[in-house]
């Protein structure tokens, strides 16, 4: 990191040096990965069984996607501060595009780019490459976030909230409606669903020893998997971090922080909020595409425990640092997978009983919500700005505190002379200004 | 404590700011009824009268929140009545706040910067791949706003939170911020507001020190008379939405109405308490 870069962040922020992430980054996965691919299958049974009943490989990914959405919606709800709860509407988009791009449910037309050799050449459909999908899929969310944002945008908190809850109520819906034919194509089959979906196709790389030419749905090839997502999840959190810290990163945060004296310092509020809901909007476009790719096929399923899982996620983790989100996303991604089963698994076995805890989901993360609020409102690994202001009370607002006095004192003070870094010490204070 | 010389730069003729039979209705309300005004390039002028007169929505409509009613606002000659506020910034009119508005869980150094937004132009993909011209252009601003909070004599503490200034730190910084759009026009409202005398004093050669470094012409609300009588070249006083005086400093302080809606018909002038 360069001198003059170093020095433009807030003071706290600037241990965290551009070159320390990526390695710790690049490291954890290629050990999670050797792990499961390499060691996991030799080692010795009771240990192996421990690791796939807790931490599944699949459950491993189904986390990474989570991550993800976490990830972009963050952007627009914590570093832009605006409350989405539609954002299931960008993954079910994504999801759709790769099932569009990446199956045979366009069976009168047979396109192929860049598919998967194991595909054949003569499979019909439309087939393109995974990695365009993901570009395809990522700007048909752009699209989509730029034309529901463009009138939505306008409204203030509440009212956004409402209208982006309708929208992600919307597209499900669209999805899920969507099997009738319409120039000799059937959209979406309805209910049903889109699939199977494509492998991801490995191209050159299946000429290594060991790799195969395409990463369907076996269980061997979760590890490589593990990988793609991997490396899409450090994209999210590469772009998160260098956008937060440029000019768009600086105007997200001033319309968070005051609306109104954000306009008036020359930043238009409609483009900027357009671009942070564009911009989670492409994060939950390359998660979505993901997600259609780790399942092999896609449903309309998406309803709004989606986007409030999302939500609970990004809260739970500590809005607006991308650490903490991404520690949020694992963890309860994992509870809602594998651990709450485990766990009930564990102690049926333990105490003979017969309780469904995986059906205790949201009860449990309730009660982590409402013990959050009340011991640790921050989320677990917030950012340093928003500790702030959970835990310590403005100086202004200190200083407010018994001012009448302070003021009675101020007035003495300035008749006696006394010099004026002390009067300014007990200036009454003004209301805090960033009300309404 | 001397107050700078006034009327230091012959008037150019051309108003840097022009309000023009302004009319501002909130339905049946009338709060601002036919105002013209004009802030002269290089001028400062002040704008006052008791609570209530229709200072704060007259500045509302100056910096684009309000549509007026019926009339037009022209700066440096171009209209922009009706114009959003962030496009009235970038065209050079900048503003602080009565009861502070500062990004409070930004640093110093970032406020001043977010008001460059409009002069900066790296977009997503420069940022998130660091072009040379993107950290150019970072680098610039960053030492743009450490000019500007030295210029207003904070750049020690540019790198705490805003909220964890001191009050006329803050002050401070609002200034700097709206100096950070490079306005040709610069709006204070109620900038003393909080202050003690010896502070108020200083704030009104601040006031001429703005207006001749950074070239710009100055528009204040006010209510300490001992303020603006000093700093303004030209008063004009608002009471009940209404135009009622306008001239320099000793006109407005003869002036028969402006005592009479200050005051009421008795007491002693405002401004001799503190002189």
């Amino acid at each position: 990191m360069s001198a003059s870069t170093a020095t433009v962040g807030p003071p706290r922020q600037r241990g965290a040096g551009s070159y320390a992430w990526p390695i710790g980054f690049a490291v954890a996965i290629v050990l999670v990965f050797v792990f499961y691919r390499y060691w996991l299958p030799n080692i010795a049974n009771s240990g192996e069984k421990f690791v796939g009943d807790w931490f599944p490989i699949g459950t491993i990914n189904l986390c990474i996607i989570w991550a993800i959405m976490a990830i972009g919606l963050n952007i627009v709800v914590g570093y832009a501060g605006l409350l989405d709860l539609g954002y299931v509407a960008f993954w079910a988009i994504g999801s759709y595009t790769g099932a569009w791009l990446m199956s045979s449910q366009f069976y009168q037309v047979t396109v192929h780019v860049g598919a998967p050799s194991t595909l054949g050449p003569n499979a019909p459909g439309i087939h393109f490459s995974f990695w365009f999908v993901l570009v395809a899929g990522a700007a048909l969310c752009a699209l989509m976030g730029v034309i529901i944002g463009t009138p939505t945008l306008r409204l203030r908190s509440d009212y956004l909230a409402i209208v982006t809850l309708g929208f992600g109520e919307i597209i499900p819906q669209v999805f899920q409606n969507g099997d009738q034919e319409h120039m000799g194509f059937n959209l979406t089959s309805g209910t049903k669903g889109i699939g199977p979906i494509d492998p991801i196709g490995t191209g050159w790389l299946s000429n290594l020893n060991g790799v195969d030419p395409a990463l369907g749905l076996s269980s061997y090839e979760l590890p490589y998997k593990f990988l793609v997502y991997s490396l899409i999840a450090a994209f999210c959190v590469f772009v998160s971090l260098r956008i937060r810290r440029g000019r768009l990163g600086r105007a997200w945060l001033a319309i968070r922080e005051d609306e109104l004296a954000a306009s008036m310092m020359g930043v238009s509020l409609v483009k900027t909020k357009l671009s942070a809901y564009a911009v989670g909007a492409v994060f939950g476009g390359l998660g979505g595409v993901c997600y259609a790719t780790l399942v092999g096929s896609v449903f309309p399923n998406f309803s709004f425990n989606f986007s409030i899982t999302i939500l609970l996620m990004v809260v739970l983790g500590g809005m607006g640092n991308v650490w903490g989100v991404i520690i949020g996303a694992l963890l309860i991604a994992w509870i809602n997978y594998t651990g709450l089963a485990q766990f009930g698994n564990w102690f049926n076995g333990q105490f003979n009983t017969n309780v469904n805890f995986t059906s205790w989901n949201f009860l449990i993360f309730g009660v982590i919500l409402v013990l959050m609020m009340l011991f640790r409102r921050e989320g677990l690994l917030p950012e340093s700005r928003t500790r702030l202001i959970m835990r310590e009370p403005a100086r202004t607002e200190l200083e407010a505190v018994g001012s009448d006095i302070e003021a009675a004192e101020a007035e003495e003070f300035a008749v006696s002379g006394v010099s004026e870094e002390e009067l300014v010490a007990a200036e009454p204070a003004p209301r805090d200004g960033d009300s309404s | 404590m001397t107050a700078a010389p006034v009327q230091q730069e012959a008037p150019t003729g051309v108003d840097a700011l022009r309000a023009e039979q302004i009319v501002i209705a909130f339905g049946g309300l009338v709060a601002v009824n036919d105002v013209s005004f004009n802030v002269p390039e290089g001028g400062i002028v002040s704008l006052i009268g008791p609570n209530g007169a229709g200072k704060t929505t007259f500045f509302n409509v100056l910096t684009g929140l309000y549509r007026p009613t019926a009339g037009r606002v022209f700066l440096t000659e171009r209209d922009v009545t009706g114009k959003a506020p962030h496009k009235i910034a970038a065209l050079g009119l900048a503003r602080t706040f009565q009861n502070i508005r500062l990004f409070n869980l930004m640093t110093a150094e970032e406020n001043v910067m977010v008001a460059m937004h409009s002069h900066l132009r790296s977009g997503i993909t420069s940022t998130v791949f660091r072009m040379p011209w993107q950290r150019r252009e970072e680098r610039r601003a960053h030492d743009a706003s450490r000019d500007l909070l030295d210029f207003v004599g904070i750049a020690k503490v540019r790198n705490e939170y805003a909220r964890n200034l001191s009050y006329g730190d803050q002050r401070r910084l609002e200034v700097a911020r709206a100096l950070a759009v490079q306005p040709k026009v610069l709006l204070l409202d109620e900038p003393t507001a909080g202050m003690n005398p010896q502070e108020s004093a200083r704030f009104v050669d601040f006031v001429h020190r703005v207006r001749d470094e950074k070239r710009v012409s100055v528009l204040l609300i006010e209510h300490d008379m001992s303020v603006v009588m000093r700093v303004s070249e030209r008063i004009t006083v608002l009471d009940r939405g209404e135009r009622i005086a306008e001239g320099g400093p000793d006109e407005i302080r003869a002036n028969e109405r402006v005592v009479e809606a200050y005051l009421g018909t008795s007491g002693t002038r405002d401004e001799g308490r503190r002189s």
